[in-house]
């Protein structure tokens, strides 16, 4: 093909979907976007293309190096790189599932299993690599896994899952616990991939071997130094590490239910391990059979030949990502490739790009132990110097190369801990700011480490997306755009940290210093009256024991507080369980729906919300509730939380609204406060043919449980009675699913503007494990998190993200789980009905007065005009031609003789 | 503009109203008030200061402004509307997020431990304009025949 031929649309066909396919398909179509918006350096005069990928995988382009991620927590859809949008963009198609069997460079199509034929001008071979499964006898036998795909994963996790339940055995009765047999694992292969394979395995609770054969685990990272750390760290974590060995031979049952499937592994030095199942995670060959058929070069090692310009022997034909063969080798990580499909894209549309270079740097994070290996981390270099720091008791080793003059950084390694990775890889052949043992010493200060100013525009943060410092400076500063402020939004808008995220700490440092130095305030400041963030402000009020906003105020802040300030001082003490929220001063703090208990609506008048715990509501308490809106004249509507919402009442209606609720057996929904709101729950085992736990009886003891619970912001929870979620439980901030033997754990979802799936945060727990559990994880929220964060962006932003949390909540790695126990207990002992205390109290009744001077009066502005059977407030023009009816009649402003106000209960009813 | 009901208690001065007992304000929280066709919102600071402003929301045309929260903004009292928060100075009336929104001012008075209020500064509003149009800010004392008595009330006696 010419590529240089502008006219009609050209035909380019991707074979693999994988990373580096999705990379060079979102590539491609911002270039071309980018031309068509006239962009500063977009290609003007080269072809549009229309575009086809034929992805192997049932499934839409994923995140492969979060694989492991799926073990522990994420969902398969979650995985899901980018826009799924892009795939029903005119002139892009994406088939899932067809393996791609024919390549005819002659008439320049491809043909797939199922025979559908693609035409092409362009075609880009990104068929990645298939698993290398050593030459093992017994390696077919059942329980033996790869570990490459979605689909590998998961038949890996239902097999553990089937030996587990113990498949061939009687299923325990409903309310007894199965029998958990203790499944045991053999990963085949010590390096990052095995070690992946091992951490997954690990997480399902499999009692897990590592076996390799080289003399040190990571062999291709890490030196012999860092190999012993690991191993260190690692068979503290449980798992047994043999080195030096391999498995020679893969042995099956030979009697009993089980014939046929895993039993043991022979290893070659003699030794034998019993296992359930088998993972080979020994290594990557390319998928270049394709080629191969073609005709097309492949190298000695295997891998189509390609250019820098990543183009094969045949000029229509590219190979990018880990099939590619460039400069004589292959690469198996995902930031080569990345950089390989920017290379086509660009030479697609008539561009001059090379491939730059690989960064073979890597980070993995697994079982809680991270490494980091990144430049010349063996110090291969010509007079190479290595500074090493080891503590073997902490588990850390530490190793930076310098250059001759140890004053230029080549390469380093880090073991146990690999916090200053992002900054050490970005500074990477650039001169080191002060003493590398500055970088070495544990806790050495942030100062010593030189600051993030120090880092050049150009030094590469994100090596996955290849975003250099200077680009997420200039996202921070809004060049092209509104100026990103936030994480989420920096990461948007440059991609960086969206693929491994392991950079996103230095991402936070770079957008913060920048923000810093644009003015822009970043600090975590509640407002003009306290330099405390919220989560330090309910640290002083618990510490301190100060409970009036006055005191605080005066110790701790300046002026006399505002409408953001004193509702947070509210909460925390609402939240440290301190009285009922009208009580004293707090009433003063609170926003005019805390303070009379309702949602105020646009006209003024409020809404009213009586809670329906788990959506579960009687026959007659559904009719006193209608009654009640009748008897008022309410507009009613049903919730997304499963109630009842009664609007259209006047404050000074409220307190006799309430009155006739409590006396129904109603009590506080708490819709108005920053607050647990609902358990939402489907119907459960009780009546559903599919239903496997009762979901309607936990979201009630759930909602019974935490009302009333005041927090940073809103809080919904959701119980779903089996795997169908009718409850919508995963955009919840707590969702709990029901399994065949407990519960599922998932936390940070919401719906709303930026809508979100809640995450898992643990298994298959019993009823008792989960409340403790949801208790944990609501309290740590409420005593952390920031004003209106709610549990997804406060997950996002934490420091160490879902793992922390599980780890304090699971594990009390912060040794608080005690003081949050009892911290929930107290609020569980503590709660009252907010509204019947209300009634019960002369003083808080006086709140609801409409006028001073004329109490129990209707808002003469209240206006309202009927629709579909209910009234609606008049819009302006309904009032001004008067088509609109008031809610009452005309008030006297006599103040004198009714300066008593509101008396309970005070007139009922409406009058209209 | 004047009340048009007159206070059960003769006064010497007929566009005064009397509203309430000083003893029915609850501290750093707004009450509404009738004030002849229109309605005022009343807040008891601390210090014992009274302010009253125009009880009509101009962002929303809703009467919500008691329900405010009180607070500061440097050293100006504030009070934040309840609908979409926008903050309020409640001394001059003018919002401090778009100063070309103004709420009237009552001035306010005590006499005996009651609290009255006399001419608002501002015109009242027309009521059919709907949200989004706030009063201009008429600057100077001119409708106020006692621009002495605006602003903060000196307690004086009896409360």
């Amino acid at each position: 093909m010419n590529p240089a031929t502008p006219g009609p649309d050209r035909r380019l066909v991707v074979v693999g979907g994988g990373m580096v396919a999705h990379r060079l398909v979102e590539a491609l179509l911002q270039r071309l976007d980018d031309r068509l918006a006239g962009a500063a350096g977009a290609p003007r005069d080269a072809p549009g293309w229309r575009v086809t990928v034929l992805a192997e995988e049932p499934r839409a382009p994923y995140d492969r190096v979060a694989l492991t991620s799926y073990f522990s927590g994420r969902d398969p859809e979650e995985l899901t790189l980018g826009d799924p949008g892009m795939w029903r963009r005119p002139g892009v198609r994406l088939h899932r599932g067809h393996r791609v069997t024919g390549l005819d460079r002659d008439a320049r199509t491809v043909t797939t299993e199922r025979g559908l034929v693609v035409g092409y001008d362009a075609l880009v071979l990104a068929t990645g690599s298939a698993p290398f499964v050593p030459p093992v006898a017994g390696s077919e036998t059942r329980g033996c896994f790869v570990y490459r795909t979605v689909d590998d994963v998961a038949a890996l996790r239902s097999h553990v899952d089937e030996l587990r339940a113990g498949a061939h055995e009687p299923r325990d009765g409903r309310d007894g616990r199965p029998r958990r047999p203790e499944v045991t694992g053999v990963v085949v292969g010590g390096g990052l991939l095995g070690l992946e394979a091992a951490g997954a395995l690990t997480a399902m609770g499999v009692r897990t071997h590592v076996v390799e054969f080289a003399p040190r685990l990571m062999p291709l990272q890490v030196d012999d130094g860092g190999g012993e750390a690991l191993r260190r760290l690692v068979t503290g974590l449980g798992v047994r590490v043999h080195v030096g060995t391999a498995v020679s031979r893969v042995l099956g049952h030979r009697r009993g239910p089980r014939t046929g499937s895993v039993a043991a592994v022979a290893l070659a030095d003699g030794g034998r391990l019993d296992a359930d199942v088998v993972v080979f995670a020994a290594g990557v060959r390319p998928r270049d059979e394709l080629a191969r058929a073609a005709g097309l070069p492949v190298g000695e090692r295997g891998g189509v030949v390609v250019d820098e310009t990543c183009r094969t022997e045949d000029p229509a034909v590219h190979a990018v990502g880990e099939v590619a063969c460039l400069g004589g080798r292959t690469y198996g990580l995902v930031a080569p490739g990345y950089a390989m499909a920017e290379v086509v894209a660009d030479r697609l549309l008539n561009g001059s790009a090379t491939f730059p270079g690989a960064d073979l740097s890597t980070k993995l994070k697994l079982l809680g132990v991270d490494v980091a290996s990144f430049g010349d981390a063996f110090a291969a270099g010509e007079g190479a110097l290595s500074v090493v720091y080891a503590d073997p008791v902490a588990g850390v080793y530490k190793k930076l190369v310098l250059s001759d003059d140890a004053r230029t950084l080549r390469g380093g390694i880090l073991v146990g801990d690999a916090s200053d990775y992002p900054s050490l890889r970005a500074l990477l052949d650039r001169p080191l700011d002060g003493e590398a043992a500055a970088w070495l010493l544990p806790a050495a200060g942030e100062s010593a480490r030189g600051s993030t100013g120090a880092l050049p525009d150009d030094a590469a943060v994100c090596s996955c997306n290849g975003v250099s410092a200077g680009e997420i400076r200039a996202a921070v500063r809004g060049e092209g755009g509104e100026p990103a402020t936030d994480l989420p939004e920096v990461k948007a808008r440059t991609r960086a940290g969206t693929s491994c995220g392991s950079c996103l700490p230095l991402v936070k440092k770079l957008m913060t210093a920048e923000l810093e130095a644009t003015g822009a305030t970043v600090s975590r400041a509640l407002c003009e009256h306290f330099d405390l963030s919220r989560a330090q402000l309910f640290d002083v009020v618990r510490v301190t024991g100060i409970r009036s906003f006055g005191e605080l105020v005066a110790r701790h802040g300046r002026g006399r507080g505002c409408d953001i300030c004193k509702p947070v001082v509210a909460s925390i003490l609402a939240s440290l369980g301190t009285g009922h929220v009208l009580d004293g001063e707090q009433a003063a703090l609170q926003d005019t729906n805390d303070h009379v208990l309702a949602n105020l609506q646009r006209d003024g008048s409020y809404s009213v919300v009586p809670r329906i715990p788990g959506g579960e509501i009687t026959p007659a308490g559904l009719i006193a509730i209608g009654e009640i809106a009748r008897e008022f004249d309410l507009y009613t509507k049903i919730t997304g939380g499963q109630r009842i919402d009664l609007f259209g009442a006047r404050i000074e209606q409220l307190p006799a609204i309430w009155s006739r609720l409590v006396a129904a057996g109603f009590e506080s929904g708490h819709a108005y406060g920053k607050a647990v709101r609902t358990v939402k729950s489907c119907v459960g085992s009780t009546w559903c043919r599919f239903g496997v736990q009762d979901s309607v009886a936990l979201a009630v003891a759930l909602e019974l449980r935490y009302r009333g619970l005041r927090a940073p912001h809103k809080i919904k929870l959701g119980v779903s009675g089996c795997a169908r979620e009718c409850a919508e439980a995963r955009v919840k901030d707590v969702g709990v699913i029901a399994t065949e033997t407990g519960w599922n754990l998932y936390v940070g979802g919401n719906g709303g503007f930026s809508p979100r799936h809640a995450v898992l945060l643990a298994e298959d727990l019993d009823t008792a494990t989960l409340v403790r559990t949801v208790d944990r994880f609501l309290g740590y929220y409420v005593r952390t998190a920031d004003r209106l964060q709610r549990t997804a962006a406060w997950l996002e932003e934490i420091e160490g993200g879902l793992g922390h949390v599980r780890a304090v909540v699971l594990e009390d790695s912060l040794g608080i789980c005690a003081d949050l126990d009892a911290a929930m207990a107290a609020h569980v002992d503590g709660y009252t009905d907010e509204w019947r205390a209300t009634l019960e109290d002369p003083e808080k009744l006086r709140r609801f007065a409409s006028f001073a001077n004329a109490p129990a009066t209707a808002d003469p502005d209240l206006v309202y005009v009927t629709e579909r059977g209910q009234r609606r407030p008049a819009t302006v023009d309904e009032r001004r031609d008067g088509r609109a009816s008031t809610a009452s009649p005309p008030p006297s402003s006599d103040a004198r003789d009714d300066a008593v106000l509101v008396t309970f209960p005070p007139a009922q009813g409406v009058s209209r | 503009m004047t009340a048009t009901s007159s206070p059960t208690v003769p006064r010497a001065d007929a566009s005064w109203v009397t509203v309430c007992r000083f003893a029915a304000l609850a501290p750093e929280r707004g009450i509404a008030a009738i004030v002849g066709t229109r309605q005022a919102a009343l807040f008891l600071l601390p210090g014992g200061d009274v302010h009253a402003v125009d009880n009509r929301d101009p962002f929303s045309g809703a009467n919500v402004m008691a329900r405010g929260i009180t607070g500061t903004r440097g050293d100006r009292p504030t009070v934040t509307s309840p609908m979409y928060k926008q903050v309020f100075d409640l001394a001059s009336g003018v919002c401090l997020d778009d100063p070309a929104t103004t709420l009237a001012v009552f001035p306010v008075r005590l006499r005996d431990g009651w609290v009255e209020l006399g001419p608002p500064t501002v015109p009242p509003p027309d009521r059919d304009d709907g949200p989004g149009h706030g009063h201009r800010r008429d600057d100077g004392p001119g409708d106020d025949p006692r621009g002495e008595s605006r602003g903060p009330v000196d307690r004086g006696g009896g409360t």
